[in-house]
This record gives C-alpha cells, structure tokens and sequence, in this order.
C-alpha cells in the first residue's frame, strides 16, 4: 500500500488536533495518588503552639544546621524569620493589633516540608534526586543525583524547597522528616521536642482519625491530648480550641502527610487557598498523552523521515 | 544540493567584532566569579524567583529565536516548497548558535553542574519529569543541528567524500531536526504548569503546550524575516523579497489562530478582567498581545507584505511580542507570595549579554568564511 504525502499529512493534522482537544485540562488529569502503606506524618495543631520554637532548635540539632540571623550586623540568637537553606522547619506568628476585647491576638504556624502524596518536586525532579519513599512515603533528596536545576522550587506550590545560592557547590535543603532518625526507630526532631503535644508525629490514618476528633470538641473544655508521638502513651490535658473546621492538608493539591489545625484562616497563616487537585496530576497527564510509550514521536518520526528521504530521491 | 552557496569573505575582526568581543570577556569575568563564589554572588535570583532571566532568556527565548531552522526545515522539507531553500543554511546556522549558546548557559545555571550529565544516566532519570523530556531533546537536537549544519562546513574544507557520505543519511537528522523541536518546545510550556497558582491565571493554562510550541514557530518565521532583511541591508545584497513577503502571507493565519486560543482561553476561564487591572501583569499581557495583533494587522494585507520596511516592523513585533509570552510565563505572570521579589542585577544581566554577544560574533565570522548565504548571481 502506498501513503500519498498528503493523505499522511492530512492524517498528522488531524492527529494533531486530536491530541490539542486531549489537552483540555479535565480529561487529561491523571488520578489521584494513595496514602503510601505505612504513611507516616506530623499534626501541627496552632492552638496548642506556645511558640517556643524549640522545635527549631531541635531540628537544626537533628540535621546539623548552623544558626541564621535575621540581622546580621546584631547577631543575638538563632533568628530565622523564614525557611532556607539553614532552617528547614520555622514557627511564624500571625498577630492582629487591637483593644483586648476585640478579635486582637496571635497565632503559630510552623511551616517544613508537607511531604505531599503527589509531590510536585518529585514529579518535577529530572533525574530523581527527590523521591517519595513508596512505604513511608517520606520525600528525600539525593544530593549524588542532584544537578541543581531548581524545578523542585518552582513547582512546589508551598516554597519548601531551598537552594544554597552562597555555595560554589550548593544542594536543595528541606525537611526529610528525619528519615535518618526514623531509620533507626526514632521519630521526626521537631516533634520529639514539642513540649506541648503542638507538632505531633505519627502514622497519617491516625493522625487523621485525632485531627477528626478534635474538630469534635466543644471549644473550651479540657480534653486529653498525646504528647510527641500519638502511639505513645504520654497525655497532657487542655482546652480545646476554637477550630476553623478545616483539617489542612487532608485535601489539599491531592493531600498530604503533615496536616495542620488551625484557630484562625489559614490563608492568614500564609497557607494558600489551594484545589483539591494536584498541578502534578494534570502536567504529568498531558505529557502522559503525548509520550506514552513514545508511540506518537515514533510514527511523527517515522512519517518524516518517510516524506524527506522520497523527496531527497526524487532531487537525484 | 542544487543552489550556490559563498562564504562573504572581507575582514573579520571589524569594530561590531571587537564590541561584541569586549561584552563577551565582561560576561566570562562573571561567570568566573559565579563559579568560584555561587550564583548567589553574581544573580539576584532567590528561593522565591529559583529561575532568572538566564533560564527564560537564554534557554526560554533563545531556543525560539533560534527555531528560525525549525520553521524552514517545517515549510521545505515537509510543505514541500524548494524555493525557500536558500534561506534553510543562514536559519540553521542562527538556529544552531542559539541552541547551543542556550545549552552553554544553561552549564552555568544549574548549581550541581559538574554531575549536570546525570541527566544522561538511565539509572537517573525520571521519565515522568518535564524538565527530563526538555533536556534530553534540547541536548539531541544540539547535536542535530550541527550534523544539519556539516554539509557547510565539509564544503569549505572540500571534505568531498565525507560530504557524500553524510548526504546519503541526512534526511535522519532532518527529520529528527522537526519532531525534536515540535516536542521540547511544545514542553516548554509544559513545564509551567507545574507552577499551578504561583503563575498568573492570565499564562496558567492547559494550552501552555499549544501556544508555546504555535509561538516557537511564529517567533521562527519571524526571526528568519529579521535576518535576512539585516543581512540584505549590512552586507549590501538584494533583499529576498520574494521569497520574505510569501512566507509572511502564513503569518496572519498562524497569528489569528493563536490569539484567538490565548484570548478565548482566558476569557472562557473568566479572568480576562485581570488584563485589565492597570497592574503589572495586565499590562504586560495586553502588550504581548497587541504586538502580535500589529503583526497580524500589518500582514494581512497582501500589499503591505511587499514591503521590506512593513516587513521589517511585523517582524519585530512578532519576536517581541512572542518572546514576551514566553518571557512573562517564565518571570512576569510567576509570583510565588509572601513578597519575593525579582528583578536581574547587573552581572546578572553582563552573562546574557555576553551570550548574545557571542552569537552575533559567530555569525559575522561564519557568514564571511563559510557557504552560508547564497550566492548571487553576476549582473
């Protein structure tokens, strides 16, 4: 059988406006990722955090992070105002001014890695430095693998990763959740040292299950509440608070394993108002149509290799 | 090959040489201290802004400025029309500068660029990653070109046989030198998609892909109607008018097509009143636009298309306005929050420079010494 040069071209055009109409986001969009078999993550709850940062200096302890000062030329203490390349975990303080009486107060976030269940960085990665362990479902990074391109920044929707701009040698910094102390048994720094049961570690089903109970509680009265690891047998009682009936992070970009409980917006904690669907699950879609299984490049490939060489013969 | 080619010849080492070369050296004193002190002592850009003006410049723009032999290669080979072919050498020549240039800079803007080749290694790579896809093929398609490229230089040092050799397996790269930059441009736009609500919803789009692989092409076209038209009017030969004013008679149907996708689909997405805010990125999106509007405007008329000074300003606005889409997607419409700030420093800037510097004195010394341009015929 003989293709005629038109018919093929008429034949790639077609094919070509196929594939645009494929691109229409809805039906590109791959499914949702599952909760890894044995997940395991942080519930940070605002109206429990004091504010110490301890956590902070736990953390810089557990993954041997020097100091930061906000202000260089009066170096006081260990003052990140924001994550970097020194600070994977930080606590923030959202404070309204204002007469005693009236909505005027404060609140905590802490803000780390939100190890996601479809990580954006992961996805992004172009030779695997970061990989989301397939049973804990931890993010990790590879500094053997890395080359520095910094996709991993641009596509994380919540600016977790960091890049060491001052290093002639530099790596992406940001939380692993301890991998190397959950390795041995352990669990995450920041959460071993919380003295208020704030950053609790744990695996995410029950994570998820305690963040449930507590949306439950009637503000103000006292109930019980697990201190660092909620398998551990370690309470401490306080009221509950007032809760926005929210569980960040359950839902959010496709979910994620660190979830926070939150007494105030959590757009004013600076946790942006995201959609249910990862950015992830639609890029990786589209590419998906395009590339699986490198079956349209091929037949382009071959169709113009077929078209050149008949009109190079022809010449001669 | 049927046409003539010539090598210009005349003095190389003239005063836009010299100029060129003196930027350059600024450039290479920066990239230096980049690597002995970190990008952090030469570039502002930060972990909100983890992407500068060397990746949408460079890499972002320069690719599509430099997709001249991609749209040529699209029209002779595959359209099928020979008479454009003496324009297919100067267009792969530019093309294989600036893809080349985009790579170079591309070893100096990424941190860990000493195992940069890790991206090569199976054991490695992550196939679901757009960054991976974009890589390999630019990588490939450098290559590509400069085999696309051989014939010229296998001519001017009468490598006969060589030359015969590789003119029987040609068509492979020419081939290759389409789907590639179908694929790596179109993923450009991909890419961005990643960014989700950190870009503008006036470039978030699912159509990134479309539109930056429709602008590839136009910003191609029109780069090939720049040069020719500059290298009539520097070197003082007869404009290739025919062949410039038919081509462009393509441009209002590629340009018609394009805004109504890039303005339907934000309309349809209801974030069209963004354009028009009186903010930054609304009027940035405005001007991209309008641009390309002037270009369509101007040639849609047949008579308009016959004039080298019309020509000549369609075709700026083209580059402009196409290279701001890619631009603004890249730098512009991205705004990670919590008050990040970018805007490129000064040595920042005296790399890029110096990269286009060296593609302006590659292409005066390769015009002069190598068969690129045709030759022209004795009165």
């Amino acid at each position: 059988m003989k293709i005629r040069r038109r018919d093929f071209l008429k034949g790639a055009a077609a094919g070509g406006l196929l594939l645009a109409a494929d691109q229409s986001p809805a039906q590109a969009r791959r499914s949702r990722k599952e909760l890894p078999p044995n997940a395991v993550g942080i519930l940070y709850d605002s109206t429990l955090c004091i504010g110490c940062k301890v956590c902070e200096y736990a953390c810089k302890q557990a993954n041997n992070k020097p100091v930061e000062h906000a202000n260089p030329k009066e170096p006081m203490w260990d003052d990140p105002q924001d994550l970097s390349a020194k600070t994977l975990n930080v606590i923030k303080r959202y404070g309204v001014d204002g007469p005693k009486d009236s909505l005027a107060g404060f609140a905590f976030i802490k803000r780390h890695c939100m190890h996601c269940l479809d990580p954006a960085c992961v996805s992004a990665c172009p030779v695997s430095a970061l990989v989301k362990n397939p049973d804990n479902g931890v993010v990790t990074y590879n500094k053997k693998a890395c080359i520095g391109c910094r996709y991993c920044q641009v596509a994380c929707p919540y600016n977790i990763p960091k890049f060491e701009w001052n290093s002639p040698f530099p790596e992406i910094v940001k939380c692993q959740m301890c991998a190397h102390l959950l390795a041995k048994g352990g669990i995450s720094a920041c959460c071993a040292a919380c003295p208020t049961g704030a950053s609790l570690f744990g695996p995410v089903e029950k994570l998820r299950t305690e963040a449930k109970r507590r949306l439950g509680m009637s503000p103000g009265e006292y109930y019980d509440f697990p201190v660092a690891n909620i398998d551990s047998t370690e309470v401490q009682q306080h009221r509950a608070g007032d809760y926005v009936k929210h569980v960040y992070g359950a839902q959010e970009l496709g979910g994620s394993q660190v979830l926070y409980l939150a007494g105030v917006p959590f757009a004013s904690l600076g946790l942006p108002d995201l959609p249910d669907d990862s950015y992830v699950a639609l890029a990786d879609g589209i590419q998906y149509a395009i590339y699986k299984g490198m079956v349209y490049p091929i037949v382009v490939l071959g169709g113009l290799i077929y078209i050149i060489r008949n009109r190079e013969e022809k010449k001669e | 090959m049927q046409e003539e080619r010539q090598a210009l010849g005349g003095k190389v080492l003239t005063v836009p040489f010299m100029v060129c070369a003196a930027i350059v050296l600024i450039g290479l004193f920066f990239i230096g201290k980049r690597f002995i002190f970190g990008i952090g002592s030469v570039s502002n850009m930060n972990d909100g802004y983890p992407w500068g003006i060397w990746i949408a410049y460079d890499v972002v723009v320069g690719t599509a400025l430099a997709c001249a032999g991609y749209s040529i290669a699209l029209i002779v080979y595959v359209f099928n029309k020979g008479e454009y072919s003496p324009l297919v050498r100067p267009a792969l020549m530019t093309s294989m500068f600036g893809y080349t240039l985009a790579g170079v800079s591309v070893i100096f803007d990424i941190g860990r660029y000493w195992q940069g080749y890790n991206i090569f290694l199976p054991w490695f790579s992550n196939l679901h990653s757009v960054m991976f896809e974009v890589a390999l093929c630019i990588g490939t398609y450098i290559l590509v070109l400069w085999m696309e490229f051989a014939p010229a230089l296998l001519e001017k040092f009468k490598a006969d046989k060589l030359q015969a050799r590789l003119n029987r397996v040609i068509f492979v790269f020419i081939a290759l030198g389409i789907l590639l930059p179908t694929m790596h441009q179109s993923s450009l736009g991909t890419m961005m998609l990643m960014a989700g609500h950190k870009l503008s919803p006036l470039w978030w789009s699912g159509f990134l892909p479309l539109l930056f692989l429709i602008t590839a092409v136009v910003i191609g076209y029109a780069a090939v109607i720049f040069e020719s038209l500059i290298a009539a009017i520097s070197f003082n030969r007869p404009m290739e008018m025919h062949l410039l004013s038919k081509i462009s008679a393509v441009m209002p149907w590629l340009l018609g097509l394009y805004l109504v996708i890039r303005i339907e689909d934000v309309n349809l997405r209801g974030y069209l009143p963004l354009a028009f805010d009186g903010g930054l990125q609304g009027n940035m999106f405005l001007l991209e636009n309008l641009l390309l509007l002037t270009a369509l405007l101007i040639l849609a008329y047949p008579n308009n298309r016959q004039s080298p000074r019309l020509l000549f300003i369609a075709s700026c606005a083209m580059l402009l306005g196409g290279s701001m889409y890619r631009f603004n997607t890249y730098i512009v419409g991205f705004d990670p929050g919590t008050g990040w700030r970018y805007f490129p420093s000064v040595p920042e800037l005296f790399i890029t420079f110096g990269i286009i510097a060296a593609e302006v004195m590659a292409y005066l010394w390769f015009v002069k010494t190598v068969p690129v341009l045709p030759k022209l015929k004795k009165a």
